[in-house]
């Protein structure tokens, strides 16, 4: 019995009968159920691995090490959660009359095969079949973004396509020039891709085509990232696509695209040993730190806005990983996992608030605390927890990535201090008449799922205040791997 | 392997060659095509320019997935995906298109300007490879440049999707150049990846033509920053 199978089969056996199953009465409920059985099938993939360290399966094509186990316990996670809140959600969007029983039915379907897809892309040990399931993850939320056929709707998810397609392309080259590299070293055939294979003899890639492929790479799936300059797709998409999907893609897609970058790393840093990487890295996460920070105060669509507040968060990340070593590789991994729960938390609320409202503009959205409290408390806290409050977690890693910046690259920091400053201007003084003030909103037809909401933002805030020690160690672990 | 001679094989191996600068050229002339019909044709025969080259760097090599991989560029870059694009301009009744570009003369020198960047870009590195078709990394690298260019200057629908097909040629090519081929495994999966991203797009096509009537891409650009 492998866990691993069931964590891969539930979600892709789900996109299946979804799609026999249609838009029946218990179709939502069915994509939770599938959701549910992912998160225990990876629960108990992560005690294995836990009692018995790193795995290989089938062959060497899939593995599992202390990197990739928490991000798969994290996908699947917040992908149960967001299952349960598209629930109701989605119900209310169909009584609007913005989804039809075809559009439900594709709706599911590609919800269960893009959680399928983003846990294969973690799991692959071999990097051409990560490349490949990158982009039928791309492929199923593009599909996700039009559901609405609305102009606006087409328009982001033909960007999202074009913009992406093109992005992935670069990175398939890279992957053609690290395979170019491992022939050289290791030999060619099937084993030549497997990461394990690569990692154990880095040292004997060809410097020079790492680092033109290095460059590829983190052009390539940067553009997923949703790095400066080429994070146009990611604001259309989060504002015109369902809720629940800017959900994931914030909080989940983004993640497993920064993950193909820190595992490329890895490898870059080993056959260069000159930091090159690592560099660029701190380059491209620092514009885009302090770019989407002026761009998200110019914002007048609240789910816009919280789309640069991800690209802001996402360059903070890269920005870690790029210093590298212990300190801000964990602070990196911590804001990882800590921007997945809050910032889905908050389109949760968000998502109920602009039914509500009928409209994303945030003008429109007046006074939630006095028709929904929950509603309005959960996008308050949310807002807070995002923008570093403590006690919240992201409080822990930015105060660690910005320490650490302070001792490695004191240039950056009054840019980084800059940006953060900004985007609390920005974010809390928009949330603030949004909770607050008073109100002509409509109560919803159906009870909206906020249990998510809460759960998450109790997590973020349980890991401001303490990490558990088996959370901590794999933390030490991973950022041990990624080294730098 | 090599029954014919080495007079045979070295002339096929100069057909490599041939083969990569046909693929070139089939770029230039696709980013100077102004009808969507013989832009189609283009896109076809560069996927059998595709699939020749990589079927000589297989027989010469005597590496037999890549008469697989061959096979798989042939039956889908020359049969399946022209046939979906022929369906598509014919149903849309954008078959006799004719789109008008301007500046043709600067993008080719933008386009000539991107094949020596390719070149430079690639030369220390094809020195590295071990393939018999290293010398052509470079005019892989050009022809995903130049698709690229493509996309960028044209504004309607049909046009900038085969300018990324035709980058994916570029791609397919570069990994018979510079290596002997990907995994069998993977060239699958990006197959399939291609096929079903063509398949949307062409879905998404129609619902573009019915939400604005037209195929022009310049339609699509209210979404911007206020």
């Amino acid at each position: 019995m492998d866990p691993l199978l069931f964590v891969l089969a539930f979600p892709l056996l789900g996109g299946v009968l979804l799609a026999l199953w249609g838009d029946r009465e218990r179709a939502g409920d069915l994509n939770a159920a599938m959701s549910l059985l992912t998160l225990a099938a990876s629960v108990w993939l992560t005690a294995i691995v836990v009692r018995d360290g790193p795995l290989t399966a089938w062959g060497e094509w899939f593995f599992v090490d202390p990197l990739n186990v928490f991000l798969v316990t994290l996908t699947a996670f917040v992908g149960f959660t967001t299952s349960l809140f598209s629930r109701p959600y989605m119900r209310i969007e169909r009584d609007h009359g913005k989804m039809t029983p075809g559009r439900m039915r594709l709706f599911h379907s590609m919800y269960q095969l893009f959680n399928g897809m983003m846990l294969v892309a973690l799991t692959t040990n071999n990097l051409g079949i990560l490349w490949v399931a990158m982009e039928a993850a791309t492929l199923t939320t593009v599909l996700l973004v039009s559901v609405y056929r609305t102009p606006a709707s087409l328009e982001a998810a033909w960007k999202y396509f074009i913009l992406c397609g093109v992005g992935i392309a670069q990175a398939l080259f890279g992957t053609i020039l690290l395979y170019l590299a491992a022939e050289r070293a290791i030999g060619g055939g099937e084993g030549a891709l497997l990461w394990t294979h690569l990692a154990q003899s880095k040292h004997l890639l060809d410097p020079q085509i790492l680092s033109l492929a290095f460059v590829f790479l983190l052009v390539g799936y940067g553009t997923k990232v949703g790095l400066v300059p080429v994070h146009n797709w990611l604001p259309d998409a989060h504002a015109e696509g369902p809720t629940p999907i800017s959900a994931v893609l914030s909080g989940l897609l983004l993640n497993v695209a920064l993950y193909a970058v820190l595992r490329c790393k890895v490898l870059a840093d080993g056959a260069l040993a000159n930091g090159l990487p690592g560099r660029m890295m701190i380059g491209f996460g620092l514009v885009t730190v302090v770019v989407a920070a002026f761009f998200l105060s110019r914002q007048r669509d609240v789910k816009r806005m919280f789309a640069y507040s991800s690209i802001e968060h996402m360059g903070l990340m890269t920005f870690a990983f790029g210093l590298g070593g212990p300190i801000a590789n964990f602070a990196g991994l911590l804001h990882m996992t800590v921007h997945a729960l809050v910032k889905s938390a908050i389109f949760f609320a968000v998502g109920h608030a602009a039914q509500k409202a009928g409209s994303q503009v945030m003008e429109d959205i007046r006074g939630l605390l006095k028709v929904s409290p929950t509603v309005g408390w959960g996008l308050m806290l949310g807002s807070l927890a995002i923008l570093g409050m403590p006690p919240f977690g992201v409080f822990a890693s930015e105060f660690l990535i910005l320490t650490t910046a302070m001792r490695e690259a004191p240039w950056a920091t009054p840019f980084l201090l800059v940006a953060l400053g900004v985007a609390f201007a920005a974010i809390f003084g928009r949330v603030q008449p949004m909770v607050f003030g008073e109100t002509s909103l409509r109560p919803l037809a159906h009870p909206p799922a906020l249990l998510p909401v809460f759960v998450h933002l109790g997590l973020a805030l349980m890991l401001g205040l303490y990490i558990p020690p088996y959370l901590d160690g794999w933390y030490r672990q991973a950022a041990q791997m990624i080294g730098g | 392997m090599c029954c014919w001679g080495p007079e045979v094989n070295s002339l096929l191996s100069q057909s490599i060659n041939l083969f990569a600068v046909v693929l070139l050229v089939l770029a230039f002339a696709m980013i100077a095509q102004r009808r969507i019909l013989t832009l189609i044709h283009l896109f076809t025969l560069q996927g059998a320019a595709l699939a020749a080259a990589t079927l000589i760097v297989g027989y010469l090599t005597g590496q037999h997935h890549l008469y697989f991989s061959a096979a798989l560029t042939f039956v889908l870059k020359v049969v399946l995906i022209p046939i979906l694009l022929h369906r598509v301009i014919l149903r849309l009744n954008v078959r006799w298109d004719v789109e008008t570009l301007f500046n043709i003369p600067t993008t080719m020198l933008i386009g000539i300007v991107l094949v020596i960047f390719a070149f430079n870009l690639a030369a220390p590195i094809a020195g590295l490879s071990t393939s018999i078709a290293r010398g052509t990394l470079g005019i892989a690298l050009a022809c995903v440049l130049l698709s690229f260019l493509m996309m960028i200057v044209r504004a309607k629908a049909v046009p900038q999707v085969i300018g990324f097909l035709s980058m994916e040629n570029g791609l397919f090519f570069a990994a018979t150049a510079a290596t002997s081929g990907m995994p069998m495994i993977v060239e699958l999966g990006i197959a399939f990846d291609v096929l079903v991203g063509i398949l949307i797009l062409g879905v998404f096509m129609f619902q573009i033509r019915e939400q604005f009537d037209s195929l022009d891409i310049r339609h699509l650009e209210k979404l911007k920053e206020d």
